[in-house]
């Protein structure tokens, strides 16, 4: 195990390096398998079986036309819609959780999940069309962020104090959002109700289209532009500074990719809670890495976020239950565990 | 090693610091000599560990410019910076589980690029920095295992292998039992001595500062209040002026260098 | 992590705990105004129960108020007795257990931070009583009642050892709290999902509202509220040792783990039948105590009754607010104390920067 832990360097006679932890690819790997292999299984389950031979033969072009159908037109776009906005939740989270130094700085405690919301909701009042909802899910998402942002500014910003005016933010957001749930006309509140238990049901490529495209740029970005700077400030912001990482820009730049990933997912899925919580921390365990683990992270994400539609879908027999009821179980309950093993093992 | 120009590397001029709108310090003038072990000393909340901040980038003057080689420290993009002036600061973060030789590479980063991520030169230098630190045998520890002094150890070898020609340690000692302290200083000392490094360090203690240092800053209140070789300044006034502390200097029966006595309680 | 930078202390009170020897006549000079100032909060909550009886949905003239409160004839007499009086009461009863639960919490936790919405207190007695709807078919007050206080115990005690226990920061309460209430509240909205009998019984009481109370109701939590109350006021005494730090506490002659204990006891029994009677309302026990704490300084005699008649009044306010900005429906006065204690929050977070060095 400590043999796949250290670090290994992969270099070329032109002088160029790349270093890699066998354990951390071993584990990337893995992710992105599951994740595949539950993609599989949610294609081929429903009211239509398929084996997942027949699954592979329709993605692949080949297979029946009923099949065909049933895989790439039905299902096909509420699993892949799931597996980037699990992606993209567990990214944002990385980020954040790096930004504040704190395995809980999450978008759903910082309040920007509230914020999309809220941006949400006022769209379903005035009954905009479910683009305007997205829509307006990114706007209040973002509005958020700058808000937490603002206020937390002064005189440098320590990460608690981010997550301490997160708190705050999502609390008032929270009322707010009651509020406009009880103003909304009763047909708008069931569509608004569905939106906020974050719910895959019905998505379609108009869904994850957005997802993609705003994946394919923050990714490589985020990775490869702010990710070895977002390494450098896991120790304390006077050492990032003193080993020359750009904080002043850095961080509203991770600060303001965070927020975007965090609201695009909650304009296609809803507010899906917890995944942004806990992907890293699994992802973390996984790779028995430390810094943000970025890449793990959000195949982390992607695979768990598939597995609880797989399950959100099957698991309760004739009833589907929205995705984000069951993350918010398992991320909450094994957020506690986390917690308290921690403090067994000291560290606070 | 740059030859010992006429004016050094490092240098503050007319520096006013503060934190949001409370002013530490104001109209410091601060020189620190090429390859000296500068100590800087005063009573809590004099601004010195403020200073050293500043003069590390680490924190923006109000008014005022800290100057490296000539040029605007604030305008200076950070990565070069980085390349000439190390910090060791009071607060830093061991990330969970991360190990002794992960840390302490970490300090490579002014030096790496995304193709080059790992250099034989890189990994040379994390090693001499563990040795030199006397950590290479702890390389595949987790930090969090290590003990106090081990710890600071550690630190330092990470700020070593920025290999930068100046480097800043804002209380080095804190939290170390008496024979660490020694050791970390001892170190310093050799940093200095052997590799012709430029060392300015905040301490607590006057008698380590005074035997240590090739050249002290004394400050209270923001201000510097003496500036100049240990033997020469530290005097009875100067400690009495800047601490209100009566007391004798006797010579360091070791050293030679001024030795801070306090004088005894007056009983009639 | 340095959580002592961020550290959302309170607004440090300037006022040293009243001296044990209150013969100086400054000091009973300051009694004397802590007790006005008392007074003119009972005339506040008087004003705020008046006006919750005569404010509603329903229009009335004082006099057909009054006729209403007292004939059982009137035609008004429906609406204000037996609606708009039991509601004003367990308003009273309610914000009067949340603010001395505050209180209490703030005072044993020695943190800003504790306030049984936040640490997931409420939110534990809601999953009890979701689950004793959905799965055991319990109906009506007597039954939430117990379960409430179970799952505000159970939920006490789980975020008290993993927050850190007697080391744990604001932040990392604040945390685990946060974590908690995630996990039980997407809990208890599965249950109401899975199960549309208990979504309709349950829809209105996880917002927090006084809307639907009965005068059974009423009956059923004020032992309980009383109860507490009085544990409260008993505590105050030792719980100010205790906030000289655990040594000194000791040395004062209090036995900590014993105070801890009961302080753990008033704030189940407070949060769990307050939350139970009109679920879980946030804010009120982190907001009221802060305010106290800067009108009193942390003096717990004084404090503990300022909360218990501040609380009241800030919730009754609320929900006399909540009708007036709902109509013609109203608000539900969960969403009106979180948007206010959000926004307090936020203020003392901000305070708490500018204060630090």
């Amino acid at each position: 195990m400590t043999d796949l832990a250290r670090t290994r360097t992969l270099r070329t006679p032109g002088g160029l390096s790349v270093r890699y932890r066998p354990r951390t690819v071993l584990a990337v790997t893995a992710c992105l398998f599951t994740a595949a292999a539950v993609a599989v299984a949610t294609l081929g389950s429903g009211d239509y079986p398929l084996t997942p031979g027949e699954v592979l033969s329709a993605l692949t072009g080949g297979g029946d036309p009923a099949a065909d159908f049933v895989v790439n037109e039905l299902r096909l776009p509420r699993v892949v819609t799931a597996l980037l906005t699990g992606a993209a939740l567990a990214l944002s989270g990385a980020v954040l959780q790096a930004l504040v130094r704190n395995p809980l700085g999450s978008p759903d405690i910082l309040g920007l999940t509230q914020g999309a919301t809220t941006g949400a909701l006022l769209v379903v009042a005035t009954g905009g069309s479910s683009l305007a909802l997205a829509g307006g899910a990114v706007a209040g998402g973002t509005a958020a962020g700058a808000l937490i942002r603002a206020l937390a500014r002064r005189g440098g910003t320590g990460g608690h104090r981010l997550v301490l005016v997160g708190i705050g933010v999502a609390a008032v957001l929270g009322g707010v959002n009651g509020y406009l749930l009880t103003r909304i006309q009763l047909m708008e509140a069931a569509r608004a109700l569905l939106w906020l238990t974050g719910s895959l049901d019905g998505r379609g490529w108009d869904d994850a289209l957005p997802l993609l495209a705003v994946l394919a740029v923050l990714l490589p970005v985020v990775l490869l532009a702010c990710g070895p700077g977002l390494r450098m400030l896991e120790l304390g912001d006077d050492t990032a500074l003193a080993l020359g990482v750009p904080i002043e820009r850095i961080r509203p730049a991770l600060l303001a990719c965070a927020v975007l990933l965090a609201s695009v997912a909650a304009a296609a899925a809803g507010p899906v809670s917890f995944v942004a919580l806990t992907a890293p921390q699994l992802a973390r365990r996984l790779t028995r890495a430390p810094g943000p683990n970025l890449l793990a992270s959000t195949a982390m994400g992607a695979a768990l976020l598939a597995a609880a539609d797989l399950a959100a879908q099957h698991a309760f027999g004739q009833r589907q239950l929205p995705v984000g009821v069951v993350t918010g179980v398992l991320g909450g309950g094994y957020l506690v565990w986390l917690l308290a093993a921690e403090r067994r093992a000291g560290r606070l | 090693m740059p030859l010992v120009a006429a004016t050094p590397r490092l240098t503050a001029r007319d520096l006013t610091l503060s934190y949001d709108r409370r002013t530490v310090a104001e109209g410091l003038d601060v020189e620190i000599p090429d390859h000296s072990f500068t100590v800087v000393i005063g009573p809590n909340a004099c601004g010195k560990s403020t200073l050293l901040r500043a003069l590390a980038r680490v924190l923006r003057p109000t008014r005022g410019t800290v100057l490296l080689d000539g040029a605007d420290l604030a305008r200076l993009p950070a990565r070069r910076v980085a390349r000439t002036l190390g910090l060791l600061p009071q607060s830093s973060v061991a990330p969970d589980g991360i190990t002794v030789a992960d840390l302490v590479a970490r300090g490579r980063h002014p030096h790496q690029g995304l193709l080059r991520q790992w250099s034989h030169e890189d990994e040379r230098i994390t090693e001499e920095s563990m040795a030199a630190t006397g950590v290479a045998e702890l390389a595949d520890r987790p930090v969090d295992e290590l003990s106090g002094g081990q710890r600071q150890r550690v630190w330092i070898a990470m700020a070593l292998a920025q290999q930068t020609p100046l480097l800043l340690l804002d209380e080095p000692t804190t939290y170390l039992d008496i024979s660490h302290q020694i050791e970390v200083l001892d170190l310093c000392d050799r940093l200095h001595r052997t590799q012709g490094r430029t060392l300015v360090a905040v301490l607590h203690d006057l008698n380590q500062a005074a035997r240590y240092a090739t050249h002290l800053i004394v400050m209270r209140d923001g201000r510097v209040v003496a500036a100049g070789d240990p033997g020469e300044i530290l005097t009875a006034e100067l400690v009495e002026e800047v601490y209100r502390l009566p007391c004798r200097i006797i010579p360091d029966p070791e050293t030679g260098t001024p030795l801070v006595v306090p004088a005894a309680p007056k009983r009639n | 992590m340095h959580d002592v930078t961020a550290r959302p202390g309170p607004p440090v009170p300037a006022v040293p705990p009243a001296p044990a020897v209150p013969a100086v006549p400054a000091g009973r000079r300051r009694n004397r105004t802590r007790a006005l100032g008392l007074l003119a909060a009972l005339a506040l909550l008087t004003a705020a129960a008046v006006l919750s009886v005569a404010v509603g949905a329903k229009a009335l003239s004082p006099a057909e108020v009054w006729h209403g409160l007292t004939d059982p004839a009137s035609p008004a007499y429906p609406v204000v007795n037996r609606m708009r009086v039991p509601r004003t009461l367990l308003g009273l009863l309610a914000g009067t257990a949340l603010g001395l639960a505050g209180a209490v919490m703030q005072a044993v936790t020695r943190n800003p931070l504790a306030d049984p919405g936040l640490l997931g207190i409420n939110a534990g007695a809601s999953a009890a009583i979701a689950t004793a709807i959905a799965f055991l078919g319990v109906g009506g007050f007597t039954g939430y009642v117990w379960f409430g206080l179970a799952g505000a115990g159970v939920v006490s005690a789980l975020v008290y050892a993993v927050g850190g226990g007697r080391r744990a920061t604001p932040a990392r309460l604040a945390l685990a709290g946060a974590a908690l209430n995630a996990a039980l509240y997407s809990y208890v909205s599965a249950v109401m999902l899975l199960d549309s009998g208990s979504l309709d019984r349950m829809r209105f009481w996880t917002i927090g509202s006084l809307a639907a109370t009965t005068p059974g109701t009423v009956a059923a939590v004020a032992p309980f509220v009383l109860v507490g109350a009085v544990l409260a006021l008993a505590l105050a005494r030792p719980l100010n040792a205790l906030a000289m730090g655990e040594e000194s506490a000791t040395a004062l002659g209090a036995r900590p783990a014993r105070i801890r204990a009961g302080a753990v006891l008033t704030v189940t029994l407070l949060c769990g039948a307050a939350t139970a009677a009109c679920g879980p309302i946030v804010f009120i026990g982190l907001t009221v105590p802060h305010l106290v704490r800067a009108l009193t300084g942390p003096d717990l005699r004084w404090m503990l009754p300022y909360c218990a008649v501040l609380a009241p009044l800030l919730l009754l306010g609320s929900d006399v607010l909540g009708r007036i900005l709902g109509r013609p429906g109203e608000l539900q006065v969960g969403i009106v104390t979180s948007v206010l204690g959000g926004l307090f929050f936020l203020l003392l977070v901000r305070r708490a920067k500018a204060a630090r060095a």
